[in-house]
């Protein structure tokens, strides 16, 4: 599905971004990304959604080497980013070409993601996790087959954020979608991800890779779990960070 | 889920029970507004019919309603008004025009902000007044000058706002358009217009400010009909009631026009998220 061979992108002298990189993801898997801030998670999110052209290396979508921003990609920011002058029912197909049944698509996939009697309200009126749950809509929209993903929970609390994971849980059982997601919530990658991805270093590069076995949906307090979370705080070596 | 549902509901039925004395809060602050200049009204009628302010300099505001009363019954007031918002609205729209069509070309290409933006600058820096010499030698005395002096004063806070407010599109929405393949037109239309509208919006009401000084200036300057004419005029005949009723008029009808534009405003930018001034 998507192939990642040997890609470097790097900045201000080779102090930041990520370097020799390669992965390769199958259909429908979803893939997490874990790292300390710095070490090219983002970055290599904006590399692979097209927005950051100036990479080494190649990305291939099935075969196809990408150059521009392919179609087959969707992506959720951090922040929702949604356009404040639309109304919810005129962002989410924002992305559509003129004559793809707009209305019917948006009150569909604002069915899915639990936004019924929001249509009409403007992003100024949305609590964080709706605006944001407006914003996964507006990705699903154009039916992309891999989702990248950059932080899209981190500014959202606790109880939202699960609300939201389960909503991406959800989304990934119903479309099979092939899920990137950048985050630093360790917990978050555990309860979504098959594969998780340590990048260590500036600039960043794989330094672990762990399958996690446990079929979804998985237990929030699982005790398996909870020993890779011991595990991966280990390979992140966060101390390293605090001696700096 | 079912938590969520209940406060929309109460927070519409807020929005509705607030609309009911909505009616009397526009009421209020237009009282508010009005009670400092009634005050200064009445203070300056007394004053005036005690005798401390000498008539043949500052006139009694009923002497000046007076004879606003009379030049509208003899029909000319309404001539004199019609001609002077003629001018201005076909000088704002000229000014307006181009003032669109240079600063979207500036604000979005690197290269037209490369080619005019240094000469724009420069002839913005040439005080608008300077023009009129030049403006009547070529076109004469008649409407295309003052139209043209109208339109100078216009473009220039419109061109500024829509240049500055199309270069402070956040890279956010921009990106997002990118994600879904727009086209630079697309880009454009979809994103760049909207989101630079709050700031062309400033710029159209400060446009208008300055177009109001424009059509004064240019009806100083050799007119036989308009408000400023009537100014000229009332030096001219020793009539200070003529001279401050057409102060009054410039008043009403600058606050007219802008309430106008204002009300446009907020209709257009409903969806903006600022912050509403305490009661």
């Amino acid at each position: 599905m998507l192939a990642i061979e040997n890609v470097s992108r790097t900045f201000s002298n080779g102090e930041t971004g990520f370097k020799n990189l390669n992965l390769s993801v199958k259909k429908g898997e979803v893939i997490g990304i874990l790292g300390t801030s710095g070490c090219g998670k983002s970055t290599l999110l904006r590399v692979l959604s097209g927005l950051d052209e100036h990479y080494d290396g190649q990305v291939k979508i099935d075969g196809e080497s990408v150059t521009a921003v392919h179609e087959k990609i969707g992506m959720i920011f951090q922040e929702p980013r949604l356009l404040p002058w639309l109304k919810v029912r005129e962002n989410i197909p924002f992305g559509l070409k003129s004559d793809e049944h707009k209305t019917e698509k948006a009150l569909k996939y604002i069915e899915s993601v639990g936004l019924n009697g929001f249509e009409n309200h403007y992003p100024k009126d949305l609590s964080g996790g709706m605006a944001q749950r407006v914003a996964i809509a507006r990705a699903l929209v154009t039916a992309p087959e891999i989702l990248l993903l950059d932080e899209p929970f981190s500014a959202l609390d606790a109880f939202t954020k699960m609300q939201l994971q389960d909503l991406l849980l959800a989304i990934w059982q119903q479309y099979h979608s092939t899920i990137l997601l950048v985050t630093h919530d360790i917990d978050e990658a555990l309860y979504l991800c098959d594969r998780i991805l340590i990048l260590r270093g500036q600039p960043g590069e794989i330094y672990e890779e762990l399958t996690i076995p446990k079929l979804k949906p998985r237990g929030r307090g699982d005790a398996e779990l909870a020993k890779m979370k011991d595990q991966i705080i280990k390979l992140l070596d966060l101390s390293q960070i605090n001696n700096k | 889920m079912m938590s969520v549902k209940a406060t929309v509901v109460s927070t519409e039925v807020g929005q509705k029970s607030k609309k009911g004395f909505q009616v009397n809060a526009t009421l209020k602050t237009a009282a508010l507004g009005a009670v400092v200049p009634l005050i200064l009204v009445i203070a300056w009628e007394y004053l005036s019919r005690t005798g401390v302010f000498p008539p043949h300099l500052l006139p009694a505001p009923s002497v000046i309603c007076q004879s606003l009363m009379n030049m509208s019954a003899e029909g000319n007031l309404w001539g004199h008004i019609g001609i002077t918002l003629y001018r201005l609205f076909i000088g704002f729209l000229i000014g307006t025009a181009a003032a669109v069509v240079l600063g979207a070309a500036v604000g979005y290409l690197k290269k037209a902000e490369s080619l005019f933006d240094p000469l724009i600058q420069a002839f913005r820096s040439i005080p608008s007044l300077a023009w009129v010499p030049l403006f009547i030698l070529w076109m004469g005395i008649g409407e295309p000058s003052k139209v043209v002096l109208i339109a100078v004063g216009v473009f220039f806070p419109v061109y500024l706002n829509i240049v500055s407010g199309i270069q402070s599109v956040d890279r956010k929405l921009i990106e997002v358009g990118k994600i879904y393949n727009f086209s630079s037109l697309q880009l454009i239309r979809r994103i760049i217009l909207p989101a630079s509208l709050p700031s062309f919006l400033v710029g159209l009401r400060s446009g208008l400010g300055l177009g109001w000084m424009f059509v004064v200036a240019a009806e100083l300057m050799g007119a036989s009909t308009g408000i400023g004419y009537l100014l000229v005029y009332g030096q001219n005949t020793y009539s200070p009631d003529l001279i401050i009723s057409s102060i009054v008029l410039f008043a009403i009808l600058g606050k007219i026009t802008d309430s106008i534009l204002k009300t446009f405003e907020a209709k257009a930018l409903h969806w903006q998220d600022t912050i509403e001034k305490k009661a």
